[in-house]
């Protein structure tokens, strides 16, 4: 069976050359952040969608008219998936209660067709309605509803910076309290490049940034320093065996002995969320899209990014011993 | 080299197996069920139970069982056809009274109810339903409360007969109370320091007079806070009865908010409007002259004057028309045991102007029986008799209107009553309470808005559990393939424990009851990708080590010691963040990182503890000369 075996890459040479691919995309991506800003979804913003499927195709325009008059001219319409599903935004109103702008477009969505919602059927689970005297099909169907108001949506962008920040934190003190706090500063440093960077992207292509990318992103940063981790490890392992060498001889080592890992793990992780992306449907599409990038971009951070770091920060044997007479003891049992 | 101990071997067996038989009823399928419940007055007793069954009986509709439950009974069908035909007749036998809902319950056998085995909690995204957040205007109550002690305050001083100017409440400032003199004012904050507890009072001037600044103290405002969530959720709960939902869920959630879960409502509309209903209490005498001839006023002949309401067990009682005070009047109403006699009583308290109607009122009718209605305003949207809507003159469906009015309670006056009384003779605390809580949801509650709602439709969330299912099987099956074809008898180990850490994930959100989301069914994929890392580190260690020229024993030892404390440190970290992420989320975020921190802990048992054991089975204690890596 063929495996990965025995890389002599000398990544750390290529620092200069990745250190500049970095820095572009940071650019870009703060570039973008502040030239075109994040699409947010309604989470953040506050506002009314409604998603519903029609029974036969239908026209956008036709379905913006029937908004437009009844009261919702700002109204966002466009496919989601085939011709027959339409998805609607409508933004905080003032003039009306949030939780009724979901009602109204409905009722005009139906009465478009003639049609007035009565129940749904307890088998098939769906709406039926009555038009012109006759029980049947509604033919638009409710698939679903959210409104987030004003006092939720501010709450929730202050809590998802907070939390961010609390677990960057929480992950500096404890790689710090494992290791030593270059290796900390260097995981973190690697952290905020995967973050920004998969934001970047975000902000770049438009894509709409919800809840649960926000969720998404956390578990990057939980991923992507797995990745870092087990980096370190090998370097700290490899500080003690191979007295003779230098730092970058040492790390540039560590890297190519866990390189086979790193590829590998990442395909797994790859392989699931492309398996999420496909078949997850299209609520958790952007969910996908964040972890599938944050896997690739936490990969490379992981050896381009965290190691040199820790490198220019001047780390040295001496630094290293100390942890070793606190915390490396059950490595030393045969 | 490389043997475990038998009593390691134990401990994966005490794990493994009630592993397996707390997953195992999320194989069982659901049976159709219905869920009887009453609404706000009536009881469900075994007469009830009675009434069901002879109506089934007759109508020769079959259930398969028949249970009864904390706040109703459930009825199990062999198929949906009997369910709906029986929804049919027990509704028409029972009426209006009770509500009538369709259900799913598990199928799972006796023997797994005893030991608490459910299926997993699906979120609403997975079964469809109604998701509003709450929140409870308590700036509102506090300014409806001030209000009212400006009432109080008034009458408190005119019965001391303390003069004032005036007395006067401004949004920002509390109470202002002007009087003519210092002598009055030494007087008048004698009277709020003795009868008004939950106000702090201040000597200033206004205008050159003298005058007292009054405010709710801070634990007044707490009190005022939570008294007006906890009035919410009751009024919130009696409501969502009336809806026929099966497993609502009334939460309180942060200081001032309410989460209000609706699994199986897609008609938002009509749940809106019934969960905006207000209810109010009014207070009424009772007919006594003509209660003897109450068949009188059941053949229609009622008394001028007079009108016929119902009890809670549906008995008729004359009332004489005209509010006597309205639960407005209530400030509070608690439920508690009478200490001379042992018997559960209810306290209530009324405010000034309640408490004067009430000395007069109660001091004219000794003898006589005082009843609380409870009065809902209902708008229904009309339709016909084939079910269809009724479109009205402006071409919207046509709505009736309807009053709900129930007699909850009717005691005998025994004495003249005045701010505080209570009322006795209840049959248990349990009914106390229940009539506490009555009192306390038709008053003056403070003003609720829907902040944040989230609809999924029945046939999305069937799609979601779909397309959940088919991604973590895909997901699942291309690594399990992957692993054996890159590690080969190893890779087999690393699939056993990876599905030992799927059946044990399921166990443990079976067992916990942890509701499972869309984000969460995400998250238990992501910690099959992220488990099989572990094993990963361990066999490329192993590969290693053999590469180093150590022998496979040896290279089996240390590719798993010295894997340990990385596998440690890279988990620790990663659930770090899923902590954080608990903390932080709310609903589907919240399931994502209970699926992701349960995989954490799961796949470290399986992935280090599980696959060593199967491996030390395999090559264990033996001589070998080449691994299967």
């Amino acid at each position: 069976m063929a495996s990965l075996k025995n890389f002599h890459i000398n990544f750390l040479g290529k620092r200069k050359l990745a250190m500049v691919f970095s820095l572009a995309l940071l650019v870009i991506s703060l570039g973008s952040l502040m030239t075109r800003g994040l699409s947010f979804g309604i989470d953040f913003t506050g506002g009314t969608l409604v998603e519903v499927t029609y029974q036969d195709t239908v026209a956008i325009d036709d379905v913006r008219d029937t908004l437009s008059s009844s009261g919702f001219e700002d109204a966002v319409v466009q496919y989601f998936g085939t011709a027959k599903d339409v998805m609607i935004r409508v933004p905080l109103k003032t003039d009306m209660k949030g939780a009724q702008v979901s009602e109204k477009i409905m009722l005009s969505l139906h009465e478009k067709q003639g049609e007035f919602v009565t129940d749904t059927d307890p088998v098939s689970k769906e709406q039926t309605c009555s038009a012109d005297g006759q029980r049947q099909v509604c033919h638009v169907q409710m698939q679903r509803v959210e409104f987030v108001g004003p006092q939720v949506g501010d709450e929730l962008a202050n809590q998802g910076g907070l939390a961010m920040l609390y677990a960057l934190f929480g992950i500096l003190a404890y790689v710090a309290f494992r290791f030593e706090w270059r290796f900390a500063v260097g995981s973190v440093a690697a952290l905020v490049h995967d973050v920004i960077i998969t934001i970047g992207v975000f902000s770049v292509f438009q894509l709409e940034f919800t809840l649960t990318v926000l969720a998404a992103l956390l578990a990057v940063i939980g991923y992507s320093l797995n990745d870092t981790i087990v980096v370190f490890d090998r370097i700290r392992e490899n500080f003690r065996k191979m007295r003779k060498e230098t730092p970058l001889n040492i790390m540039n080592t560590s890297i190519n002995q866990t390189l086979p890992r790193t590829i590998l793990t990442s395909l797994t992780t790859l392989l699931v969320l492309v398996s999420l992306f496909i078949f997850g449907g299209d609520i958790i599409h952007n969910f996908s899209i964040a972890l599938i990038l944050g896997v690739v971009i936490g990969t490379y951070s992981s050896i381009f990014i965290a190691s040199p770091v820790v490198l220019s920060l001047g780390v040295s044997r001496d630094n290293l011993l100390k942890v070793k007479q606190e915390g490396g003891e059950e490595t030393a049992t045969p | 080299m490389n043997k475990y101990p038998l009593w390691k071997y134990l401990i994966i067996l005490a794990v493994i197996i009630p592993g397996f038989i707390y997953a195992l009823p999320n194989l069982y399928g659901e049976d159709p069920a219905l869920q009887v419940s009453a609404t706000r007055a009536a009881i469900i007793d075994d007469g009830t139970q009675q009434q069901i069954t002879s109506a089934l009986n007759e109508s020769g509709i079959s259930f398969s069982k028949l249970q009864k439950q904390e706040n109703g009974i459930q009825l199990r069908f062999k198929d949906t056809d009997d369910q709906l035909k029986a929804k049919a007749v027990v509704e028409n036998e029972l009426g209006d009274k009770y509500t009538v809902a369709l259900n799913l319950v598990p199928a799972t056998p006796a023997w797994m109810d005893a030991i608490d085995g459910r299926p997993m909690y699906l979120g609403l995204d997975l079964r469809g339903g109604v998701h509003f957040l709450m929140e409870v205007d308590i700036e509102g109550a506090i300014s409806n409360t001030e209000k009212r002690l400006v009432s109080d305050l008034r009458s408190g001083m005119r019965e001391k007969k303390i003069r004032y100017l005036s007395v006067s409440s401004s949004k920002n400032d509390g109470i202002l109370v002007v009087f003519p003199d210092i002598e009055r004012r030494a007087q008048g904050l004698i009277t709020v320091e003795d009868d008004f507890t939950s106000l702090s009072a201040k000597e200033i001037e206004s205008d050159g007079k003298p005058a007292l600044a009054l405010k709710l103290t801070e634990a007044a405002k707490r009190e005022i806070s939570d008294s007006s969530v906890k009035q919410n959720m009751t009024a919130l709960r009696n409501r969502i009865n009336e809806l026929g939902v099966a497993e609502p869920i009334v939460q309180q959630q942060g200081n001032n908010r309410i989460v209000v879960q609706l699994p199986g409502i897609q008609d938002t509309a009509r749940a809106k409007e019934i969960i905006g209903r207000t209810a109010t209490l009014e207070i009424m005498l009772v007919d006594e002259k003509n209660s003897g001839n109450i068949q009188a006023a059941l053949e229609g002949r009622v008394p001028v004057g007079s009108r016929l309401y119902r009890d809670r067990r549906n008995s008729p009682i004359l009332l004489k028309k005209g509010i006597v005070y309205s639960g407005n009047n209530i400030v509070d109403a608690s439920a508690g045991i009478d200490s001379r006699n042992g018997s559960s009583v209810v306290h209530i308290t009324l405010d000034a102007r309640g408490a004067s109607i009430n000395q007069r009122v109660t001091g004219d009718n000794i003898g006589n029986r005082m009843a609380v209605v409870y009065v809902e305003q209902k708008s229904v949207i009309k339709k016909d008799e084939q079910g269809n809507v009724v479109i009205g003159e402006n071409g919207l469906p046509a709505r009736t209107k309807s009053r709900i009015e129930e007699v909850i309670t009717a005691p005998v006056i025994r004495d003249q009553l005045g701010k505080r009384f209570q009322i006795e003779g209840l049959d248990s605390i349990k009914e106390a309470r229940d009539l506490s809580l009555l009192l306390r949801a038709g008053a003056l509650a403070a003003p609720i808005e829907i902040v944040e709602e989230r609809t999924i439709g029945p046939s999305l969330g069937k799609e979601n559990i779909r397309t959940g299912f088919l991604s973590v099987m895909y997901g699942l099956v291309a690594i399990l393939v992957f692993m054996v074809f890159y590690y080969r008898v190893f890779g087999i180990v690393a699939d056993i424990a990876l599905v030992l850490n799927l059946v044990l994930m399921v166990a443990i959100l079976s067992l916990f009851q942890a509701t499972l989301t869309l984000p969460g069914v995400a998250g238990i994929l992501l910690t099959v990708g992220m488990a099989v890392d572990a094993n990963v580190l361990i066999f490329e260690r192993i590969r290693e080590e053999l590469r180093n020229g150590v022998t496979p024993q040896a290279a089996i030892h240390s590719g798993y010691d010295k894997a340990l404390s990385t596998i440690v440190d890279a988990n620790i970290t990663t659930l770090i963040a899923a902590i954080v992420l608990f903390n932080f989320g709310t609903g589907p975020i919240k399931g994502f990182a209970i699926t992701l921190s349960i995989g954490i802990l799961t796949s470290m048992f399986t992935a280090i503890m599980v696959s060593r054991g199967i491996v030390n089975k395999i090559y264990g204690g033996r001589q070998i000369k080449k691994l299967a890596i």
